[in-house]
């Protein structure tokens, strides 16, 4: 018997690795090799021309240089990479709280018990999180154009909207215009190569669509995490409250919100963790215009790659983003994992799960993307 | 809203209880309100994109908010299904290459996942613990950082711009071992034993019990493959180049940011967009239960 059993443990040990080749093979030969020869590629001065792991002249080493030039050295590439990051710090700001109280709201209002419906409301809000982020940003390119639709319907309130895509006036510029503010002096001075001003400068106005864009595809799916959360809290609770008597609003904020704040917590990494990897919309919007506002950080990267055919740069950017966006993971899995128990699958709630993956599964039901980042 | 007076006459209550009535009713017609609110704002969207694939370029831009076109023009569909002599936007040629892609793509996925997560949840072997980090390191890297290092292998490799440089890198995601890893965790293990001790193999055994068994597990991997190979973008971007590997969301793109064709044309584009939509729609639609499973809420409740 026990010859038997260690004979099956032997099989066992060579079925192991014989399973999971291809997902060695593939990960490992697409993914960790890769990401080794971009962090070589980093240190270098490669312009696409040549090999980039020969050395000499077309692929020289220069240490940290393309990372220090991000944040110490004064020059165009320092200020552009810059007023991304600015660009996406107010994109974040904006973003994450919308789409979690927009995402929080719908879901309060779709799990009332005295509403019917509830299926068609839950699959219209959450079907724009399942179609494709180039497909969405085409029809929000049509929507926002000149003459398009939004344009349209503020026409009817005797309204002319901006020309969105082209108008780089940043939102609190123009709040603090109306006080009178322009290019003050007591904010001359400069941070990391830009001067307050420029930092000052919110998002620009075609950064809003992108803004509203996020929020609208990505509400859905938070929604659904969230009513999956609202279905999980015990009865009795709303019970007892109501016998208490206290208001709705009482009962929200006494009894709803602390009781999802594990779930509250989830839809706002996984916001943070999205919103830092906006590709796609960016690439259909504009790439970066109007002046540079609405670059982004993993923009930039692509672009100082493979259209300045600085890759040694753009590299250096991608890790940048990279440890950003594994630093926010892992403060996230780390706080989760106090909740994590075995099993989800069977569970009703899955929010555990979700949330002990990362970005990754609970991006998994719509694409990494979608869920986090209905963003990219 | 309702306060019960404190002193339990029967008129208080009976009026806290008709104040509870109008309440929900006021409650029930707001509602209502917003969820109509929302659903026009989260739906009219879409409804305008079908409306204006059927309109002329002059009647997009001059009535942008109206969903019923008139007159009623096929012409921007005619072109996309190559029944004109404008050939400038082969969306049959991206069609193809979308649907190439994503069977081989999904197919793979299916597999491969589901034999990677069985061996990380089943199969004892020196080295598992360490895999199965290994996954979960792979799923926080985001993919966004990925582009130049993808552009570094395929070149590498001799294989950029080719079929082989769109496909083998996404054969296996990691996020989809995971979800089978999780699911035969799952499940008990009691049947394969019984399989195993009638003396099948490893192999037998996976693919002829416990496959048929994760139905359900494998029904969401297959949606979410299928719809994430369908809308992947930015490595199809940054491995090919050359017009005859454009897929319809890498075409679309490249028609949208203003590379092909001159004007604003949005009826093709919001015909071809239109076109990526339909696929991912139709399955949205008919396994919507196994979507919402996928976005976690789902389990056994369905």
């Amino acid at each position: 018997m026990a010859r038997r059993k260690s004979s099956i443990h032997g099989r066992e040990g060579i079925a192991g690795w014989v399973f999971t080749a291809p997902m060695i093979i593939v990960l490992g030969l697409f993914l960790f090799v890769p990401v080794l020869m971009a962090f070589w590629v980093s240190l270098t001065n490669w312009a696409g021309n040549g090999n980039p792991f020969g050395g000499g002249e077309t692929a020289k080493f220069v240490g940290a240089s393309n990372y220090t030039d991000l944040f110490l050295k004064d020059g165009l590439t320092r200020s552009t990479f810059m007023q991304s990051i600015g660009n996406t710090f107010y994109y974040v700001l904006l973003v994450v709280p919308l789409q979690t109280l927009t995402s929080l709201f719908l879901a309060l209002v779709v799990n009332n018990k005295l509403l019917r419906g509830k299926s068609f409301f839950r699959t219209a809000f959450y079907f724009p999180s399942v179609t494709s982020s180039i497909a969405i940003s085409t029809v929000f390119l049509f929507l926002f154009s000149n003459s398009g639709a939004v344009n349209g319907f503020l026409k009817l309130f005797g309204i002319t909207g901006p020309q969105w895509f082209a108008d780089s006036r940043g939102l609190l510029h123009l709040i603090l215009g109306l006080f009178g503010a322009d290019n003050p002096s007591w904010a001359q001075g400069q941070i990391f190569g830009r001067t307050l001003w420029d930092w000052l400068a919110g998002p620009s106005v075609a950064m809003c669509v992108i803004i509203i864009l996020a929020i609208w595809t990505t509400t859905g799916t938070f929604m659904l995490m969230f009513l999956a959360a609202l279905q999980d809290l015990p009865v009795e609770v709303d019970e007892a409250a109501a016998l208490d008597g206290v208001s709705a609003w009482q009962k929200f904020r006494l009894v709803t919100v602390p009781m999802l704040r594990p779930a509250i917590f989830l839809v706002v990494t996984l916001g943070l963790i999205g919103t830092w990897q906006v590709f796609d919309q960016i690439y259909v919007m504009g790439k970066g215009a109007p002046d540079n506002t609405t670059l982004t950080p993993a923009f930039l990267s692509y672009s100082q790659s493979f259209t300045s055919l600085k890759y040694g740069s753009g590299a250096a950017m991608a890790f940048v983003v990279f440890l950003i966006i594994v630093l926010l993971t892992w403060f996230q899995r780390r706080i989760m994992r106090e909740d994590k128990k075995p099993g989800w699958w069977r569970r009703r709630s899955t929010l555990v799960g979700a949330a002990s993956s990362g970005a990754a599964a609970a991006a998994t039901p719509a694409d990494s993307t979608s869920a986090a980042g209905a963003h990219r | 809203m309702t306060t019960i007076t404190k002193q339990n006459t029967t008129p208080a209550v009976h009026e806290a209880d008709l104040r509870r009535v109008r309440n929900s009713g006021i409650k029930k017609v707001l509602g209502y309100a917003v969820l109509l609110i929302f659903a026009v704002i989260y739906l009219y969207p879409f409804a305008i994109q079908i409306a204006t694939s059927f309109k002329d370029d002059p009647q997009a831009a001059a009535h942008p908010l109206s969903i019923i076109p008139n007159p009623f023009d096929l012409s921007a569909w005619k072109r996309m299904f190559g029944l004109t002599s404008d050939s400038s936007v082969p969306i049959m040629t991206w069609l193809g290459n979308s649907v190439l892609v994503t069977v081989i793509v999904t197919a793979a996925r299916v597999f491969f996942d589901s034999l990677a997560g069985y061996a990380l949840s089943r199969l004892h072997f020196r080295g598992r613990g360490f895999l199965f980090a290994a996954v979960l390191a792979v799923m926080s890297v985001p993919g966004v950082a990925l582009l130049v290092p993808k552009f570094l292998i395929v070149t590498y490799l001799g294989i950029y711009d080719t079929y082989a440089a769109m496909i083998f890198p996404l054969l296996i995601d990691a996020a989809g071992v995971f979800i089978m890893k999780q699911f035969f965790d799952s499940v008990s293990v009691s049947i394969e034993e019984a399989a195993r001790m009638d003396g099948a193999g490893v192999f037998r055994t996976f693919w002829s019990v416990v496959l048929p068994m994760a139905r359900p597990a494998l029904i969401t991997l297959t949606i979410l493959a299928f719809q994430g190979s369908w809308n992947e973008f930015s490595h199809f971007l940054v491995v090919t180049q050359s017009a005859n590997h454009k897929t319809l969301i890498t075409g679309l793109a490249g028609l949208t940011s203003g590379s092909l064709g001159a004007g604003t044309q949005f009826p093709l584009k919001m015909g071809a967009a239109l076109l990526t939509t339909i696929p991912v729609a139709i399955l949205f639609f008919t396994f919507q239960r196994y979507f919402v499973r996928g976005a976690n809420e789902g389990g056994e409740k369905g």
